[in-house]
């Protein structure tokens, strides 16, 4: 069954879509993350424009994200000031993502800058993530040792900004400089990669600002929705490439696969659970590597000249 | 001319043939005889006092002027058919609307392949594709394919380089390569089949990735290696139904259909943490 997408101007089957959407939907239900690092390198292998495939993925990132923050905010697992100085800086960033975006476009260095983006935060986190996990199991098997846990009060360098601010439901007293360059920073790969960044945010905000694990992923959540939603409006402003149908369909998948996902991780052991989430990572780091290092079939490529 | 005359000729004659069985057309035959001695009159004026016309020796049509893209497109073939006076060989070319392409080159810089230098081509067809009645070589030489762009070797394009690469062949080539290879030119000629000496057709096919926009189909007939006559006609590819007025409305209202979208996804993202709950 097959469905032309306006804005791709291709037809592909509606299935493989689903399917696409369903899987990686599994995947974020399984292991608790958003998925947008998966959605946009696979849009890109099944043939949708990578322009197309990074903005739609920013759009059905925000479909996500809101169901997920909904869970959190019943909680109180919501950081509301923190969220909002992040996305002060989150804003910003993806605002100047988009717009380098478009610079590199038009230069032909896009589709470099994402898979170099890709291979370079893919890499690096699912490297400590998967010699975290395995001294995890290391550990659990030989039932010794603890997991060693971050100091909440260091008070380095990062500490003696100017600006302090105290965010009472993260039980924190840091400058606010702080929290807006990490908005900023992950606001810009949001931009560039079509990823929510939740993968690059929460570990900043564990180990950067100090804040407590139990409103990391609600406050993450909650910044990603509003910073994904102001990249979907600017690429289509400047771009025209959020293809809705093709968001529509991947978001349709993805709920129906995250429950699945959800399910079946109640079932497997957190540390198995993350060192597989990190194999996953490294192998979509090592494809596109490849890519990046294998001499393509054809050196030349073609692209219309008036964009 | 005479071939219109001689149609309806025929027609009338079959009306006469036809009313002189049903009783009430018969007081209406009287006019067809009368309408029938008008025309013979105009004939024979127009036989003595024109020298006879020439035939038109190359008819073509088109199954359909509209290829419609709707939401369930994967392509479709558009049947040219025609008639020829005599023998002779038919050669079509189908061209898609023009618009610049940037080829670009990748060289290995720091051990990854990089963009490096580029070729801008000027009015490059976004669709061509040829069909022909016999092996094209057999048909006529290749100076009258070049003198007439016949053929996607005989294109000219304006390159304007970027880089140190001084030969555009290279990026012509490519060009054609990878256009090929998305289906949107063809080298190969299709066949062009003869169901008698005189007509003839064939399928022009229009992949899922059809560009839209307004395409000429040019119709060649070739006899003794020389171009005897040529017929030309448009054919237009456009979006249509929902597909067109989402493409239309993000293009023209960027702003709105960005919030659209989000809007979308946010109901999209609350409807399912509202099942989420019910489980």
């Amino acid at each position: 069954m097959q469905i032309y997408l306006p804005i791709a101007e291709m037809s592909v089957n509606v299935l493989l879509i689903l399917g696409l959407g369903g899987g990686v939907g599994f995947v974020s239900g399984l292991f608790g993350v958003g998925g947008g690092f998966l959605i946009t390198p696979l849009l890109i292998f099944f043939g949708i424009p990578p322009a197309v495939s990074v903005a739609t993925a920013a759009n059905q990132i925000v479909a996500s994200s809101l169901s997920g923050v909904i869970v959190h905010w019943r909680r109180g697992n919501v950081d509301v000031k923190m969220g909002l100085v992040l996305l002060v800086g989150g804003l910003a960033g993806s605002s100047s993502g988009v717009g380098i975006f478009a610079w590199l476009r038009s230069l032909g260095q896009i589709d470099l800058v994402i898979s170099l983006c890709y291979v370079v935060f893919l890499g690096t986190i699912g490297g400590m993530m998967m010699i975290e996990a395995s001294r995890a199991i290391f550990r659990t098997r030989r039932k010794i040792g603890t997991v060693r846990r971050s100091k909440k009060h260091q008070h380095g360098f990062l500490h003696r900004l100017p600006l302090k601010v105290r965010f009472y439901r993260s039980g924190l007293y840091v400058s606010a400089l702080l929290p807006l360059l990490v908005g900023f920073l992950v606001g810009l790969l949001t931009a560039l990669m079509g990823v929510g960044g939740g993968f690059v945010m929460v570990p900043a905000m564990i180990y950067i600002l100090g804040m407590p694990t139990s409103v990391v992923i609600g406050t993450s959540l909650f910044q990603i929705i509003f910073v994904s939603a102001n990249v979907t409006i600017l690429q289509s402003i400047q771009t025209h490439t959020v293809d809705v149908a093709l968001a529509l369909l991947l978001v349709s998948g993805a709920v129906v696969g995250a429950q699945f996902g959800a399910r079946f991780g109640a079932k497997i052991k957190a540390e198995y659970l993350r060192a597989g989430l990190a194999a996953l990572v490294l192998a979509v780091c090592i494809k596109l590597a490849l890519d990046l290092v294998i001499t393509p079939n054809d050196l030349f490529s073609v692209a219309p000249g008036n964009l | 001319m005479v071939a219109s005359a001689m149609a309806s000729l025929v027609a009338i004659v079959c009306r006469a043939q036809a009313a002189r069985h049903n009783p009430v057309q018969r007081q209406k035959s009287s006019h067809i005889y009368l309408s029938f001695a008008l025309f013979t009159a105009l004939l024979c004026t127009a036989l003595v006092t024109i020298k006879p016309a020439k035939a038109d020796p190359l008819v073509v049509d088109l199954s359909n002027h509209l290829v419609a893209i709707s939401t369930g497109f994967t392509g479709t073939d558009v049947l040219l058919f025609g008639a020829i006076e005599n023998k002779g060989d038919v050669v079509i070319t189908v061209r898609g609307p023009e618009r610049d392409m940037i080829v670009r080159r990748k060289e290995r810089k720091a051990g990854i392949w990089i963009n490096t230098k580029s070729a801008y081509v000027r009015n490059v067809p976004t669709y061509y594709a040829t069909a022909a009645s016999r092996p094209i070589e057999l048909i006529a030489n290749d100076r009258l394919f070049a003198s007439y762009h016949i053929g996607l070797q005989n294109q000219r394009f304006v390159t304007t380089m970027n880089g140190d690469d001084t030969d555009d062949s290279l990026y012509r080539d490519a060009l054609l390569r990878n256009m090929e290879y998305v289906g949107l030119f063809n080298d190969k000629p299709a066949k062009i089949s003869f169901l008698s000496n005189q007509l003839f057709r064939t399928d022009v096919h229009f992949p899922a990735n059809t560009p839209t926009g307004t395409y000429v189909i040019d119709v060649y007939l070739i006899r003794d290696g020389r171009i005897a006559s040529i017929k030309s006609t448009p054919l237009v590819v456009s979006k249509t139904g929902v597909s067109a007025d989402v493409y239309d409305f993000a293009h023209r209202y960027s702003a709105l259909y960005g919030i659209i979208a989000v809007i979308i996804a946010g109901i999209a993202g609350w409807v399912a943490s509202v099942l989420f709950r019910k489980n």
